[in-house]
């Protein structure tokens, strides 16, 4: 079905009166279906709700012991298919039977697999996505020309990107302006490695994926600064220095941010930390509001959104540090945006709003469909600031993280370091304690910042109102020489 | 050892931030700019030399073209010179069409002005695109009155050039009564933003001597605290007729500048109103010959346009066609102080003073 254009009304004269056609929605697409199709996608649906019920039921009842056939949490099936795999004992080289080397291999080329089509269907739709919800905070329409409501439009974008030419400039260092579009793209791939999907589904569940996650994430700085100097280009070095500044002293207040995790639950393993979540019926979000807060504003700034996409400040420095990249050079470099954008909603996800749990609803739905859709809500809120701030200038950015972040972090470190031992010393009554410090640490977060930006000496613009005033209450027109 | 060198930085012709062909030569020191050099031409079309063959109704649709964004106000300021050169009585219910066009002609430049200084300023469009509703029904009140959007040639010599359609005042009416919600929306929007109030507050200040040095004119110099408004000083199209308040900046950063577009949007709104209001019935032009000779002798009219004083001077020597046409652009005087404002500041600051100015490329190269 393709979208109705709107057309003007022949019978009015003016364009005034022109009428716009409804435009059609996806919810009316859907009910446009016949009742034929209607009944088959009720009756899929049926099963899909009854089945999964069934095996939650089953699974929770623990009427069984194996856990392989909880196909919703892919873990099971793949320890299930590792041991049948490892059962095979000829030798196939070095001692090692095929067992030992399927056994790896297998379960890590799933795995992968399954990592890299979500994030590559993610970026197929992402981008649609984005331009469509900043449409409408913008009161238009979008993409809606290729395929059905434009959903197409990423893959158009793709195809073009790759017909163009790649220019390298003159005097570019051609080695150095190869690499950065790879480069970046590892690091954005790697980060997903520990992130647990479900109760055993994880690529990656080592004991210091916290650790990894930070220095993974810091690499990319590298290939952002290769392209800007690579490139001879002076936007492009604006934009990386920029970058490297950013990144540097973002790093602190997100590696302080995440202490204070660590601290809270107690393990560097990404999977204790949303069992902690889990266990204690408590997002670490609630906790910790201002870790929180600075875990999201510092990730805006590492992955380049507003209102700290100075690196890529359009308005100033074109396109920053990929200015002189062009064909799907380019477009790598976006799509590793919007895949970080993405990724940074996991992360948020996995460290302060309890991953793939939801209170006890993760037994009942499976679990990556829950870390899925908060990735996805953190996604939405970078579109929404996107669409509503302008940007920072560079030292406002990097004061704000400097005299304001930085000290409070050190300050929230020692507070949820106290926290933690008189929870270690109140074992009995642990949730009245943890109730008290999420109303304690909300309302001390309030008071702290406010008295520590009062104390710095900030005081807000736009309590100061700065009003034009009419030329009448000024004594009237004046000729210039009576003027100064 | 390392030593640091500013190096040079050319922003323009092709530029986001540069609303059109336009080009700046940036001494920097790291983000610090040192000086700046700015280059225009680029869009030159010789109009002033062209003019000097055309008569002078043939040459209203340059003033179109100067300032594409107010071509209304280019309109008005070319024939008002003509009719005082060949001492053409414009009828009453003309004057008051002209009031009208060029007020709504102010609203929806300042509007494309404010949406793109907050573009500048880092916001991805969503102002403007919020500011482009009213626009939008702007051009169509144009596009239904005179065919076109823009370029809308719809001033002539001793009046207007067609009277608009009967539908045309209920859509006027409608949108007058929605402008001041609206506009107060878009000031919501955009004023209580912690970030864009912190990005233009104090940057780009101009004090009020140098702005009259420096000949500035518009909500460039009204943001500076000077109190000077062509319609209210010498008024013309009977502007004397209509209560409106000139909005005066108290600093003169770009903050006020914008502050002050802003509320003369507003008044634009009501002097519409009045002008509504108080039409009368009759011809909306005084017949002119074809080719119309005006006795030996030249003139400098004058209209505040959405950009300023914009002016045009005109000497006859009794041909149909002028022996000299000017055109005394605004944007480019007041673009004239940017150098001044931008030394010192950081690139971001430029960019943002840069779009506070408001120029258009076409009236500064014509």
């Amino acid at each position: 079905m393709t979208p109705k254009i709107p057309s003007s009304n022949s019978t009015s004269a003016t364009p005034m009166n022109r009428q716009i056609a409804a435009r059609p929605t996806l919810l009316g697409f859907v009910q446009n279906f016949s009742i034929k199709t209607k009944l088959i996608l009720g009756i899929l649906g049926l099963i899909f709700l009854v089945g999964n019920g069934l095996i939650a039921f089953i699974v929770i009842d623990g009427r069984l012991d194996g856990k392989w056939y909880d196909i919703r949490d892919l873990g099971y099936s793949i320890e299930f298919l590792r041991t049948k795999l490892a059962s095979n004992n000829q030798e196939l080289i070095l001692g090692y039977t095929l067992g030992d080397v399927l056994a790896y291999w297998v379960p890590a080329v799933i795995g992968a697999v399954g990592i890299l089509s979500f994030l590559g269907g993610f970026l197929l739709i992402g981008s649609w996505i984005e331009r469509r919800l900043l449409a409408r905070f913008q009161i238009r329409t979008g993409p809606n020309r290729v395929g059905p409501y434009g959903l197409l439009q990423p893959i158009a974008d793709a195809l073009k990107l790759m017909q163009k030419e790649v220019l390298i400039p003159i005097g570019a260092d051609k080695m150095l302006f190869f690499l950065p579009p790879i480069l970046v793209f590892i690091p954005a791939m790697l980060t997903w490695g520990p992130i647990p999907w479900s109760a055993n589904m994880s690529y990656l569940d080592i004991n210091v994926g916290l650790l990894y996650v930070i220095s993974i994430t810091s690499l990319s700085v590298l290939a952002v600064w290769m392209a800007g100097w690579a490139s001879n280009n002076h936007y492009a070095l604006l934009g990386s220095m920029r970058t490297v500044a950013m990144m540097v002293s973002y790093e602190i207040p997100i590696g302080l941010s995440l202490l204070s995790v660590v601290l809270m639950t107690g393990s560097l393993r990404l999977s204790s930390i949303v069992s902690w979540q889990a266990d204690h019926y408590l997002w670490l979000a609630l906790i910790m509001p201002f870790a929180f807060f600075t875990f999201f504003f510092s990730s805006t700034a590492e992955i380049n959104r507003t209102p700290n996409d100075i690196a890529e400040a359009e308005s100033e420095i074109v396109a920053g540090f990929h200015t002189e990249y062009s064909g799907m050079k380019a477009g790598l470099f976006l799509a590793v945006e919007l895949g970080n954008a993405l990724l940074t909603g996991a992360l948020v996800a996995t460290f302060f709003l309890g991953g793939y749990t939801l209170f006890g609803l993760e037994n009942w739905i499976p679990g990556y469909l829950i870390l899925a859709g908060k990735a996805t809500l953190g996604y939405f809120f970078f579109i929404w600031l996107r669409g509503t701030l302008p940007r920072f200038r560079i030292d406002q950015l990097m004061s704000f993280a400097w005299k304001y972040l930085i000290p409070l972090s050190i300050a929230h470190v020692l507070l949820i370091a106290v926290e933690v031992s008189i929870v270690a010393r109140l074992e009995s009554v642990e949730w009245l304690i943890y109730i008290l410090f999420v109303v304690f640490n909300v309302l001390i977060t309030i008071y702290a910042v406010r008295s520590w930006a009062k104390a710095i000496g900030y005081t807000s613009e736009i309590e100061h109102p700065q009003q034009p005033v009419f030329a009448t209450q000024m004594g009237g027109i004046k000729a210039a020489r009576h003027i100064g | 050892m390392t030593t640091s060198e500013p190096y040079v930085l050319n922003i323009g012709p092709q530029h986001p931030s540069t609303h059109g062909v336009f080009r700046i030569r940036v001494v920097m020191d790291g983000e610090k700019i040192q000086d700046i050099d700015m280059i225009v031409g680029y869009l030159h079309r010789s109009m002033e030399k062209l003019a000097e063959e055309r008569t002078y109704t043939q040459n209203i649709p340059f003033t179109d073209r100067a300032d594409y964004l107010a071509a209304m106000s280019g309109n008005l300021g070319l024939c008002l010179a003509a009719e005082r050169l060949a001492a053409v009585e414009v009828p009453d219910r003309a004057s008051h069409l002209r009031v009208i066009f060029a007020e709504l002609q102010r609203i929806a430049s300042h509007a494309m002005a404010n949406g793109t200084l907050v573009s500048d300023a880092g916001a991805w469009q969503t102002p403007l695109l919020y500011m482009f509703r009213e626009r939008e029904k702007i051009l169509d009140l144009f596009e239904m009155t005179c065919g076109a959007r823009l370029t809308t040639n719809y001033m002539r010599i001793g009046g207007v050039a067609f009277e608009p359609p009967p539908e045309f005042w209920p859509a006027l009416d409608e949108l007058v009564n929605e402008l001041p919600e609206r506009i107060d929306e878009y000031a919501q929007l955009v004023q209580e933003n912690e970030i864009f109030v912190a990005r233009t507050r104090n940057i780009g200040i101009i004090s009020p001597e140098d702005a009259i040095n420096g000949s500035l004119v518009g909500p460039a110099l009204r943001g500076s605290g000077v109190p000077w408004d062509l319609r209210k000083t010498e008024p013309y199209c009977g502007y004397d007729n209509f209560e409106f308040e000139v909005p005066v900046g108290t600093v003169g950063d770009v903050y006020d500048r914008f502050m002050v577009r802003l509320e003369e949007t507003r008044q634009s709104t009501k002097i519409i109103q009045q002008a509504i209001d108080s039409i009368s019935d009759g011809p909306h032009k005084t017949d002119i010959p074809l080719a119309l000779r005006p006795e030996p002798g030249e003139v400098y009219g004058r209209v505040e346009g959405p950009r300023g004083e914009l002016g045009f001077y005109l000497v006859s020597d009794g041909s149909p066609a002028p022996y000299r046409f000017h055109i005394r652009a605004p944007s480019l005087i007041n673009l004239s102080l940017l150098r001044d404002m931008a030394r010192g500041a950081s690139l971001s600051d430029a960019v943002v003073t840069l779009g506070s100015i408001d120029i258009v490329v076409g009236e500064i190269d014509r």
